[in-house]
C-alpha cells in the first residue's frame, strides 16, 4: 500500500530477510511524533511485580497510571488479592507545588494498616521524578514503623524504556530475596522466573514441575507471595522464561548467592519440552527425574497431538504477522506456528536487541518483515502487502488487524486464556484456528461504497 | 438532602479510581474532528495507556501520538520534542488539524506550548500548516470529563471565526457530552428530523464506531471538520449538554460571550422530561413541530413505563461514572419509580449533590445519597450495606456487584467486558427505552432465578 509511507527515522529499525547488510537499529528511544506501541518504565515494572498477591502495591503519582492499570491483567492469585486493586497517591496541584512526601507517607501508613500486606511496593511514575520526593526515605520510614518491607520501584516513565522497568522491578525484588528462611528446602529445586500466571499457566507449569519430582521453592511472580520471594534464595536453579523481564534478576541471584540459571519458554510444544528436558538434565543425578520428563511430555503431546493436527490440516501455510512486547516470545511463537503448518510474515516486538534480532531473522523465510518498535500505520501496511491471515499481539494491535480483515490472537498480559504449555498450545491452536477459519471474514469482502460484492 | 460528600482527607489513598485523567478526555474530543491526530505532549506511557484504555471500549484502531520524552527533555523542556512531533505526525498522518494535550509531565516542567507551537508556525515560514490546537490538561487538577469539555472549547476558541459566507440563519450549534457513538449518530438523526441546520462538536459517531475497511485509513473517516466549527461563531443558538459545567469554561459559554450567540444548556437528554426540554428546544429553534416518528417513539416509551412500572417502584439502584452521567441515570431512573440509593462521582466539580436536588421529582421525598470525588473503594463501603438492587453504571463496578450478587446495567464508559459499548443508546427517547427495557429485565432476571422453580412466565 503506497499510501502509507515509513519515517525516515524509523527505514533502519525495519528489516526485510533476505536484505543485505543487516543493520538494524534497535534498543532506542521511540521517535518523537511516533504513535508506539510501547508503553512506559513503570509499565514494565508493573507488569514485572503486578502478580505478587500479597503485597500492596501503591502507585505515587497523579491518577493515570493507576488508573489505566488496575485489574487489566489476568494473573491469577490462588489466595490473596490484593494485588488486583489499583491504591495511587492522586496527587494533587498543592502536592505538585509543594511536594508529595507527606502524601505518600500518610497513604502508604493507612493503607497498610487496612490491608496488612506482607510488602508494599511504591511505584513512582514520572512527576515524582520531577518534584523531587525522597520516595527511599519515606519508604524507610513506614517500613521501620510498620515493620515491613516497603520498597521503592523507580520507574519514573521517562527514564528509559518498558526494559527499565524490568530492572527496577528485579532490583525490588532482589531486596527481598536472601531475606527468609531456606530451612527444608531440598536439592532438586528451582524457582520459576518470568511467569506470571495468566489465565493459571504458572499453576499447569508447577504441577508438570510437581510431577517431575522438582520442588518449585517459588515462582516469580505468578501467584506469588511475599514469603516465598523472601526464600527463594534456597533454589539451586533459576528457570528463566521471557528475554527481558527477569534476566537480571536471575544474573543478580547467580553473582550472590551462585544460583545458575537457564533460559526457558513454555510456548509450544517444542519449547515446553525443551524446557522441562533441560531442567530434568540439570538435576542429572536423580535419573529419576529425567525418566519422569519424558513420561510427562510424551503423556501430555499424546493428548493434544491427535487434536493439533486437525488444526494443523486447516490452518496449512496460513500466514502470520507476530508483534510483541519482548522478541523472545516471538522466537517460540514462530516454532509454535511452524507446528501448525503456519509461516511467519512479519516478526516484531517493542524491545528486542540486535542479537534477538538477528536470531528472528535467522528463523525466519526470505521476506519476512523485521520490525522493532513498530506503530500501528507499519503494522497495518505490512500484514495488508504480506497478505497475513493471522495477527499475534496485544489489545493494541486487535483492532489494526480486524478493520483489516484479519484473525487476531491476544498473546498479551491482559488474556485470560492460559497459552503456556502443553495445555497451552492447545488453547493457542484453538484460538488461532477458531479466527482464522471464522465465517465472519468472508462477509467483508465487499466494497466500501457498499456496491454490490464482488 | 443528605451529603456524605465524604470529603477526603488529604492523606487518603484512592484505591479504585472513579476516574479518569485529563487528557483522555481531551483525546477522545479530539477523535471527533475530521481528518484531526492527537499527539499528547509528555512521556510514551501515558499516550500508549490512554490509546489501550480507548482501544477496549471502542474496538476501533485510536492513534494517539506521543512527544516521548527522555531525561533530558524532562530537565531542558520539550520545546524540541513538541516540535519534531508536530512535524513527524504532519508528515505522517496529513491531518486536517493537530490537537495536542499535555500531560502532568510536561506541565509540571512548564512548558510553554503556545510559545513553542508559536515557534513551529513561524519557521513554517508561510508554508501550509494544519491548524494545531492546544488545550492543557493537567490531571492533577480535574478529571477526564474536564479534558473533554476543555478540549471541545479550545477547538471552539482556535477555530470558530465570523466568515464572509452564507451560513444558513437558523443553524445551531450542538456540544453533546461524553455520549456514546449511537447517541451522536441518533442525535444528528433527531437534529435532520426537525430539518434543523446544525454544527455538532465533537462527532465521533464514525471515526470511534466505523466498519471494516478495504485499505487502511491512516486516520478513519468522519468527524467535524475545520471550517465546520468554524461556522460555530455564526449560529443562531448553542445547545450544550452538561449539568455540572461550571458557567463559562465551556464552548457554548465562549460563543456566548465572544460572538452574543445564546446558549442553551440543558443537562443530559436521559429520561423523557430531560428529553422532552430538548425537543421543545428545537421545536422552538426550528420553528417546527415534534417529528412524528420522534413523537410516536415517545408514546411507545410511555407505554413501556406503564407496562413495567410494578418491577420498578422502590427498587434501588446505585448509580456512578462521571457526574453528568450519575444526574441524567437520576432523573431518568426517579421517574420511572427507582431509588438511586448512592450516587457517586469521582468528579471534583463539587457541584454534583446540588444539581442531584435540583433534580428531585415532585414527590421524591427519599434522601439523596451523593459521594463526590470518590472512588470504588467508597463506593463499595457505602453500597454494601444498603440492600441496593442493582448498579448502573460502567464495566468498573463489577466486582462490586459481584460480591453483592446484584446485577450491573451496563452505561458509560468504559465497556470493558461487553462488546456493544459504543452502541449503547443513553440519551433521548430511544436511548430511555432502551434502558429502561434492561432495567427493567435486569430486574425480572433476578425476580425469575429468585423464584426458584424456573418459570418460563412471568
Ligand atoms: S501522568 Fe498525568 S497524563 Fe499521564 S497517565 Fe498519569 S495522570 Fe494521566
Ligand atoms: S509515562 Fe510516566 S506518567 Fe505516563 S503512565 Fe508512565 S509513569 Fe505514568
Amino acid at each position: 500500500m503506497s499510501n502509507i509511507s515509513i519515517l525516515k527515522e524509523r527505514e533502519k529499525q525495519i528489516y526485510h530477510k533476505g536484505e543485505e547488510p543487516f543493520d538494524m537499529v534497535c534498543e532506542t528511544k521511540s521517535t518523537a511524533g511516533a504513535v508506539s506501541q510501547r508503553a512506559c518504565v513503570f509499565c514494565g515494572s508493573r507488569v514485572v511485580l503486578y502478580p505478587v498477591a500479597d503485597a500492596l502495591h501503591l502507585v505515587h503519582g497523579p491518577i493515570g497510571c493507576a488508573a489505566y492499570t488496575w485489574d487489566i491483567r489476568g494473573a491469577l492469585s490462588s489466595g490473596p488479592e490484593l494485588h488486583r486493586k489499583s491504591f495511587s497517591t492522586d496527587l494533587r496541584e498543592r502536592q505538585i507545588i509543594f511536594g508529595g512526601e507527606k502524601q505518600l507517607y500518610h497513604a502508604l501508613a493507612a493503607l497498610i494498616d487496612k490491608h496488612e500486606p506482607k510488602a508494599a511496593f511504591v511505584y513512582a511514575t514520572c512527576i515524582v521524578g520531577i518534584i523531587g520526593d525522597d520516595v527511599d526515605a519515606v519508604c524507610r520510614k513506614v517500613s521501620s514503623e510498620k515493620g515491613i518491607p516497603v520498597i521503592p520501584v523507580h520507574s519514573e516513565g521517562f527514564k528509559g524504556t518498558k526494559k527499565d522497568g524490568y530492572k527496577a522491578a528485579c532490583d525490588a525484588l532482589f531486596t527481598l530475596i536472601g531475606t527468609g528462611s531456606i530451612e527444608g528446602i531440598g536439592p532438586n529445586s528451582i524457582n520459576i522466573l518470568g511467569e506470571f500466571n495468566i489465565g493459571g499457566e504458572a499453576w499447569m507449569i508447577e504441577e508438570y514441575y510437581k510431577k517431575m519430582g522438582v520442588e518449585v521453592v517459588s515462582i516469580m511472580t505468578g501467584d506469588s507471595r511475599v514469603e516465598k520471594i523472601k526464600r527463594s534464595h534456597g533454589a539451586r536453579l533459576n528457570v528463566v522464561q521471557c528475554s527481558g523481564s527477569m534476566l537480571q534478576l536471575a544474573q543478580m541471584m547467580e553473582k550472590k548467592f551462585g544460583i545458575p540459571y537457564i533460559r526457558v519458554s513454555y510456548f509450544g510444544m517444542e519449547d515446553t519440552a525443551r524446557a522441562l528436558y533441560d531442567v530434568a538434565s540439570h538435576f542429572h543425578d536423580n535419573t529419576d527425574i529425567m525418566d519422569r520428563t519424558k513420561a510427562l511430555v510424551k503423556e501430555e503431546v499424546d493428548k493434544i497431538y491427535p487434536d493439533i493436527q486437525v488444526f494443523k490440516s486447516y490452518l496449512k501455510g496460513k500466514r502470520a504477522a507476530i508483534y510483541v512486547g519482548g522478541a523472545f516470545k516471538a522466537f517460540s511463537l514462530i516454532k509454535a506456528l511452524k507446528a501448525l503448518g503456519m509461516t511467519t510474515i512479519l516478526a516484531g516486538s517493542q524491545t528486542g536487541n540486535s542479537e534477538d534480532y538477528e536470531i528472528l531473522r535467522d528463523m525466519c523465510d526470505d521476506g519476512t518483515v523485521i520490525l522493532d518498535d513498530a506503530n500501528p500505520l507499519e503494522l497495518s501496511k505490512y500484514i495488508v502487502e504480506k497478505k497475513a491471515d493471522l495477527f499475534i499481539g496485544g489489545v493494541k494491535e486487535r483492532p489494526v488487524a480486524y478493520k483489516m480483515g484479519v484473525g487476531f490472537c491476544d498473546h498479551n498480559h491482559e488474556r485470560k486464556t492460559p497459552l503456556a504449555g502443553f495445555q497451552g498450545m492447545y488453547n493457542f491452536a484453538k484460538e488461532v484456528y477458531g479466527t482464522v477459519k471464522s465465517p465472519v471474514w468472508s462477509l467483508l469482502k465487499r466494497p466500501e461504497d457498499g456496491t454490490k460484492t464482488v | 438532602m443528605k451529603n456524605t460528600a465524604l470529603k477526603k482527607e488529604h492523606y487518603e489513598a484512592t484505591t479504585n479510581a472513579c476516574k479518569l485523567c485529563t487528557p483522555l478526555g481531551a483525546s477522545l474530543a479530539f477523535k471527533g474532528v475530521r481528518g484531526a491526530i492527537s499527539l499528547m505532549h509528555g512521556s510514551q506511557g501515558c499516550s500508549t495507556y490512554i490509546r489501550r484504555y480507548l482501544i477496549s471500549h471502542f474496538k476501533e484502531p485510536i492513534d494517539i501520538a506521543s512527544s516521548n520524552f527522555s531525561e533530558d527533555t524532562a530537565i531542558f523542556g520539550g520545546g524540541a520534542n513538541l516540535k519534531k512531533s508536530v512535524a513527524n505526525v504532519i508528515r505522517q498522518y496529513k491531518p486536517e488539524l493537530v490537537g495536542i494535550s499535555t500531560t502532568c509531565l510536561s506541565e509540571t516542567i512548564g512548558d510553554d506550548v503556545p510559545m513553542i507551537l508559536n515557534g513551529i508556525r513561524h519557521d513554517a515560514d508561510g508554508a501550509p500548516l494544519p491548524p494545531i490546537v492546544h488545550v492543557s490538561t493537567p490531571s492533577y487538577s480535574g478529571t477526564h470529563a474536564d479534558g473533554y469539555v476543555g478540549a471541545v472549547r479550545a477547538l471552539v476558541d482556535a477555530l470558530s471565526i465570523r466568515k464572509n459566507h452564507e451560513i444558513e440563519p437558523s443553524m445551531v450549534n450542538i456540544f453533546p457530552g461524553m455520549y456514546s457513538p449511537a447517541d451522536l449518530r441518533y442525535l444528528k438523526e433527531i437534529l435532520e428530523d426537525f430539518a434543523i441546520p446544525y454544527r455538532m462538536l465533537p462527532d465521533y459517531s464514525e471515526t470511534l464506531d466505523g466498519g471494516p475497511w478495504t485499505t487502511y485509513h491512516k486516520i478513519p473517516h468522519g468527524g467535524t471538520s475545520v471550517s465546520e466549527i468554524a461556522d460555530m461563531a455564526s449560529a443562531q443558538a448553542s445547545i450544550e449538554f452538561g449539568y455540572v459545567t461550571r458557567k463559562g469554561t465551556t464552548a457554548a459559554g465562549l460563543l456566548s460571550s465572544r460572538f452574543n450567540i445564546p446558549a442553551y444548556n440543558l443537562g443530559m437528554p436521559a429520561g423523557v422530561r430531560a428529553t422532552d426540554r430538548l425537543f421543545d428546544l428545537l421545536s422552538e429553534l426550528s420553528g417546527n413541530l415534534i417529528p412524528d416518528r420522534h413523537a410516536r417513539e415517545r408514546e411507545r416509551l410511555l407505554d413501556s413505563y406503564v407496562d413495567g412500572h410494578k418491577y420498578l417502584f422502590g427498587a434501588k439502584a446505585v448509580i456512578y461514572g462521571e457526574e453528568d452521567l450519575v444526574a441524567g441515570m437520576f432523573a431518568f431512573l426517579t421517574e420511572i419509580g427507582i431509588t438511586p440509593i448512592l450516587c457517586a462521582s469521582g468528579g471534583t466539580s463539587g457541584k454534583l449533590a446540588e444539581t442531584l436536588e435540583s433534580l428531585r421529582p415532585e414527590g421524591y421525598d427519599e434522601p439523596i445519597t451523593v459521594l463526590q470525588a470518590a472512588d470504588f473503594g467508597q463506593i463499595e463501603d457505602a453500597a454494601l450495606g444498603t440492600g441496593a438492587d442493582m448498579f448502573v453504571g460502567n464495566s468498573k463496578g463489577y466486582s462490586i456487584t459481584r460480591k453483592m450478587g446484584i446485577p450491573l446495567v451496563r452505561v458509560g464508559f468504559p465497556i470493558h467486558d461487553r462488546v456493544g459499548g459504543p452502541r449503547i443508546h443513553h440519551i433521548g427517547y430511544r436511548g430511555c427505552q432502551e434502558l429502561f427495557d434492561r432495567v427493567t429485565n435486569a430486574l425480572l432476571d433476578v425476580k425469575q432465578e429468585a423464584t426458584g422453580v424456573g418459570y418460563s412466565y412471568m
